[in-house]
């Protein structure tokens, strides 16, 4: 009797044949985030999530942390001085970023939103090209096919489509590269990462899927966000693990994701990967986070910071010197004065540009539009 | 050889995909099942599950993975079942394949055909007749055509393939079964040209898609009450051709636009006022409007009251002679 509801004909899953389908009790993310270090620098080594890194390439996450706050700062300055019109800070979200972008080889691919700073700088972008968006020069000026990183993407979790197909397509055509999603807390309430989820499980798309919990979509908090357990429960739904970490812990951030990535690089298909992370800026520039977050709240999440925490692992493995303080300090400070040199002033461009990039074959458009503002930037008007 | 419209999309496909590697047709049943309307019919069988797949059922999936392949080096051809399934998908089109290469600085091309099936005419459901040719054609970066007869639909489609920018590829449904003596493959005028379908000389009667069967019709039908009535097959929606339609404009005096989508704000706002704008002194009367009425597509039972038909053009084309 115990199949009284289902209609004749109907065929039902036998629970016992899990042949191409996981168990999903191997996809359930783990009953607490992966996390290596401690806030003072202590490390707990765990044979699950081995650090595969060097002396050097330990001190390289750092400097990539680094960079990054330097530069966001740059940017929010820049912002200030008039120089940008938005700004989008990740300052906070540094080891979540950075960690997650250095598990990547150098042919894998970021699709990023628009808050992935610390993503660029590992990739090697120009991080000065990504500021035209925010300064309203152009809406982008970096080659994303040199650094494999795309145009920063502003509707809410859009991008994870585009990465899912640039990964079906390295599929298809037995590439053996990786691509990263990155997204928000708020995007998995989109519908485009559900079905850009969906679409990688069936399709066992080699992506994963980098989701920043940083606790707020603007001003509205997780809670109000899902009823899920948490975020990573989402990826049972898809077929794919859902991986968890410290977001605030670089080490732990890279190894869950250097397994997700290498796991997919093997073609056993995507992941998703919640890093726990807290955004210590106000949503962009333009926003007052003081009206719905108290200032207690912000300081305990300072204390967990992401760099800090960082310098003292370093410290406590002896890979931390002055010598080493000062040329991070001189790499970042480099980088702002470039970023700084890039944007600031950075003149309008010619405003006929609007008709160059619409289309590869334009014919049949413009012709008279065109010469209609040429006329209007000769008569002076609009200039 | 009497080919259906169906039949000659399928084996423009078909050849495309012969001659280029790089090319992907995805959509919902367009695998096993050749497509709800046999579009891709055996398409599958002859390149593979590789190259023709079906995805799940999730437009904006299916757009959105097509720019990411796109983006990747392929040609993709994704199909959108039913017009009124092309919404979900609506920011994935207007945000980003119609943006992406303005927003690369030139960087990033998107050579993508979305194919949609659209409006009405053959009883379908609600949600299933749908003319939404207005919103691609008010979004720059998009190319927007829609065949009006067997040998465009071949050729049309053709070099919409070929072409570097993305493609809204409208295909009038109750067309599909159209037949014509055609010998594939077909060469036709490129797509961003309108063509005159038929000469006259007393009025010009502009449509496109599924209309310019109806339109010829008319014409047919009014050169019988003694009226010349010539007619223009727009054929590309963006751009627009505004030189073959003003043109012929100039020589008849009198113009109609035909369409099935609603009036207020369709392709015939645009086209009526290029032609007042170029053509003013050339027109004996106003240029009229004979479409879709201002309300949601209606049901099955009621859409012949609804579309455009070869009297409603004729009564405009006489009000355009008595004005």
């Amino acid at each position: 009797m115990a199949d009284r509801h289902v209609p004749a004909g109907v065929t039902t899953r036998d629970p016992a044949d899990t042949e191409g389908c996981p168990d999903p009790r191997d996809l359930l993310p783990p009953d607490e985030p992966v996390h290596l270090v401690d806030s003072d620098g202590t490390f707990h080594d765990d044979p699950d999530h081995p650090v595969d890194l060097d002396d050097e390439q330990l001190k390289l996450l750092y400097r990539h942390m680094a960079v990054t706050r330097r530069v966001d700062r740059e940017a929010i300055n820049l912002q200030r001085q008039g120089q940008l019109g938005v700004y989008a800070s990740c300052m906070g979200q540094e080891a979540a970023q950075v960690g997650g972008a250095f598990a990547l080889a150098d042919n894998d691919w970021v699709f990023p939103s628009y808050r992935e700073m610390g993503a660029a700088v590992v990739k090697g972008v120009d991080t000065g090209l990504l500021l035209h968006l925010f300064r309203g020069t152009w809406l982008s000026d970096h080659d994303v096919y040199e650094h494999r990183y795309a145009l920063l993407s502003i509707p809410i979790g859009t991008q994870a489509l585009h990465a899912t197909g640039f990964a079906m397509g390295a599929k298809f055509e037995n590439n053996p590269i990786v691509v990263m999603s990155y997204f928000g807390d708020g995007a998995t309430s989109e519908g485009d990462p559900h079905e850009a989820m969906n679409f990688a499980g069936v399709f066992k798309a080699p992506v994963i899927f980098f989701v920043q919990n940083n606790q707020y979509a603007i001003s509205v908090p997780l809670s109000a966000q899902t009823a899920a357990p948490t975020l990573a429960h989402k990826a049972v739904g898809y077929g794919m693990p859902g991986l968890r970490c410290d977001g605030n812990d670089v080490l732990a951030t890279y190894a869950v994701a250097k397994q997700a990535v290498e796991r997919a690089r093997r073609g056993d298909g995507p992941a998703m990967i919640e890093a726990l992370t807290y955004r210590m800026e106000a949503h962009t520039t333009s926003d007052d986070p003081t009206r719905y977050r108290t200032k207690e709240e912000l300081e305990a999440a300072a204390a967990t910071d992401p760099i800090a925490r960082y310098r003292n692992f370093l410290t406590k493995r002896g890979l931390w010197d002055d010598d080493f303080e000062e040329q991070v300090n001189d790499e970042a400070g480099l980088e702002a004065q470039r970023m700084r040199d890039e944007i600031y002033e950075a003149p309008h461009g010619d405003p006929t540009e609007v008709f160059d990039h619409v289309y590869v074959d334009s014919t049949g458009y413009y012709e008279r539009q065109r010469p209609f503002m040429q006329a209007e930037l000769q008569a002076g008007k609009g200039a | 050889m009497a080919v259906t419209m169906a039949q000659a999309i399928n084996k423009a496909l078909g050849d495309a995909m012969q001659e280029d590697d790089r090319i992907l047709i995805f959509g919902e049943d367009v695998g096993k099942l050749g497509g709800v309307f046999r579009i891709t019919d055996k398409l599958q069988e002859t390149f593979g599950e590789a190259r023709v797949y079906d995805t799940p059922l999730a437009e904006s999936g299916i757009v959105g993975t097509a720019i990411g392949l796109a983006m990747y080096g392929y040609r993709p051809v994704p199909e959108i079942q039913f017009d009124g399934f092309s919404y979900p998908a609506f920011e994935q089109i207007v945000s980003h394949m119609a943006k992406m290469r303005n927003r690369s600085r030139g960087r990033i091309k998107l050579p993508i055909t979305l194919r949609i099936p659209y409006g009405g005419g053959i009883g379908a459901v609600e949600h299933h007749s749908e003319s939404p040719e207005a919103y691609w054609a008010h979004t720059a970066g998009l190319k927007v055509m829609t065949p009006g007869n067997v040998a465009d639909a071949y050729s049309m489609m053709r070099e919409a393939i070929a072409m570097d920018d993305p493609v809204i590829f409208l295909e009038p449904k109750r067309r599909y079964w159209m037949k014509a003596d055609v010998e594939l493959p077909v060469k036709t005028e490129p797509t961003h040209k309108a063509v005159v379908a038929r000469e006259g000389t007393d009025a010009t009667v502009i449509a496109y898609g599924p209309m310019v069967k109806t339109a010829l019709e008319a014409a047919e039908a009014g050169n019988e009450e003694g009226l010349s009535i010539e007619v223009v097959d727009m054929r590309s929606l963006s751009p627009i051709d505004t030189d073959t339609i003003v043109g012929s404009v100039k020589r008849t005096g009198r113009a109609i636009v035909v369409h099935e989508a609603a009036q207020t704000l369709g392709i015939g706002s645009e086209v009526a006022a290029r032609i007042q704008e170029l053509a003013f002194y050339h027109l004996e009367a106003p240029v009229l409007r004979a479409t879709g009425f201002d309300t949601p597509y209606p049901p099955a039972m009621i859409e012949e009251y609804w579309l455009p038909s070869v009297d409603r053009i004729l009564d405009l084309v006489e009000k355009t002679m008595d004005y």
